[in-house]
């Protein structure tokens, strides 16, 4: 073994441009992932077979491809369509998009556990649609999955690093560019450690919040 | 895209990504029965050492896991290794710990009063496992493991980044080659998605064999219902946790 810390000290300032744009994906992806995530979830519940059966085929299949691919897909198909985009933010984007097919399920759950009386009561009130959905039946479906949705952060943090391969360079992006320039693998030890100590206190809140939550 | 580099690189490729993929998910499978009864363990000991596993391969990037095994294993230990394997390793070890989990939830499930039965039937501890709780935790498990299995399907899209000739991998190289994205990169897409389907379908054919066995009727299934994840939110992410 041949551990060198100077490696380390070196590579410390790249980390930090690594952390920066990892968190950055994180955030917006998160955005994206919760909010797309949302609006699957309600169109599949749509009455009308026009919706529900596009967006089902649509999110079955961005469910069942792998994220690199998808990324690879954005980053080299898209832009001889249509707009071409940053690493960085096609990264957020195939990170959200392929989370929101995640979300929605976990969305989905939330709305079949609320109780039916509940859906009969508005129809009772003669609530309009919009109404019933936005202020009898989310906020107690919302409330409900936040746990859940806090695991995907965790889970999108963990697979960010994904977006090295389109030259998005996060933290591990970071590692492998300094480890291959100079032939050294302590960089990428840190980013491995840097990945518990961020993940595993941040699965331990989301145990206490869901103890908190659903209850 | 011609013919030649199809069969150079993309059915060789094919075939990587479904060796990869019955390779990883047998050592994870491997793993993941051991780990799971340890965690139930009456030893606390025995417990947290299992458990320390689950957590550590949890809260880690497997694609950064796969990078440190493949780069950084062999100058620290001075050994060398095939790509292949630190591929193999790295999603077998990491989908290991996510699947004990799947084990240990079910064997949880198991009625106590079984274990206690075998305990009156004077069953050592192996036969009450062998032939009580996993016979009966068995279909439990599968559906979580065939949500687990598309996952490490996609998962080994990952071993092109460390320089695995599969599919992802063929691929990329065609499209450097050929200057050209869409065909290839949206029938790799369509490719995964027709392999995640197979496996899925295959999966609930396990199933209903395995609850019929068991005594238990076996749901009816829609065309799109078996790919709809039962328990995304405990199994998908691993950080749940089946109760």
């Amino acid at each position: 073994m041949n551990w060198n810390w100077d490696h380390v000290d070196e590579f410390m300032p790249l980390f930090w441009d690594g952390v920066e744009l990892t968190l950055k994906a994180l955030f917006f992806g998160t955005l994206i992932a919760f909010s797309l995530g949302l609006v699957w979830a309600v169109a599949q519940r749509s009455e009308k077979k026009w919706i529900r059966w596009p967006v089902t085929v649509v999110t079955e299949f961005i469910r069942n491809t792998p994220l690199l691919v998808q990324l690879f897909f954005l980053f080299y198909v898209v832009p001889e369509w249509g707009p071409s985009m940053s690493p960085l933010t096609t990264g957020i984007v195939g990170l959200g998009l392929h989370y929101s097919t995640y979300t929605s399920e976990v969305y989905r759950a939330g709305i079949e556990g609320v109780p039916a009386g509940q859906w009969e009561a508005a129809t009772a009130l003669s609530l309009s649609k919009r109404r019933t959905w936005t202020s009898v039946i989310l906020p107690q479906a919302v409330r409900r999955v936040i746990p859940a949705l806090g695991n995907y952060v965790i889970v999108m943090l963990k697979e960010s690093p994904q977006m090295a391969a389109i030259g998005a360079l996060d933290m591990l992006g970071q590692a492998q560019n300094y480890s291959q320039t100079t032939f050294t693998f302590e960089a990428i030890s840190v980013v491995g450690v840097a990945f518990i100590v961020i993940a595993y206190p941040a699965s331990l809140l989301l145990r206490v919040l869901e103890r908190r939550l659903v209850r | 895209m011609s013919s030649e580099f199809f069969g150079n690189w993309f059915l060789p490729g094919i075939w990587i990504t479904v060796q990869v993929t019955f390779l990883s998910a047998a050592l994870a499978f491997v793993i993941a029965f051991p780990i799971g009864v340890l965690r139930t363990s009456r030893l606390w000991i025995v417990r947290f050492l299992a458990g320390a596993y689950f957590e550590i391969f949890r809260s880690t990037s497997s694609l950064v896991f796969m990078f440190w095994i493949a780069f950084t294993v062999p100058p620290l230990f001075n050994i060398s290794f095939q790509p292949m394997f630190a591929g193999v390793l790295a999603l077998g070890i990491t989908y290991g710990a996510y699947a004990s989990e799947i084990v240990r939830g079910a064997l949880a499930a198991v009625p106590p009063a079984q274990r206690e039965a075998g305990i009156a039937l004077n069953f050592t501890p192996m036969q009450r496992l062998r032939r009580i709780e996993l016979p009966q935790a068995w279909p439990e498990m599968i559906p979580p493991f065939n949500n687990l299995l598309i996952e490490l399907l996609k998962g080994t899209s990952l071993v092109s980044l460390i320089a695995v000739a599969d599919m992802t991998f063929a691929g990329d190289l065609l499209r450097l080659v050929k200057n050209e994205s869409a065909p290839i990169y949206t029938l790799l897409l369509a490719l995964y998605f027709v392999f995640a389907f197979i496996l899925t379908r295959g999966m609930r054919l396990l199933e209903r064999h395995a609850k019929k066995r068991v005594g238990q009727t076996p749901e009816k299934t829609s065309l799109f219902g078996g790919l709809r994840a039962k328990s995304s939110i405990d199994v998908v992410s691993g950080t749940g946790g089946a109760k």
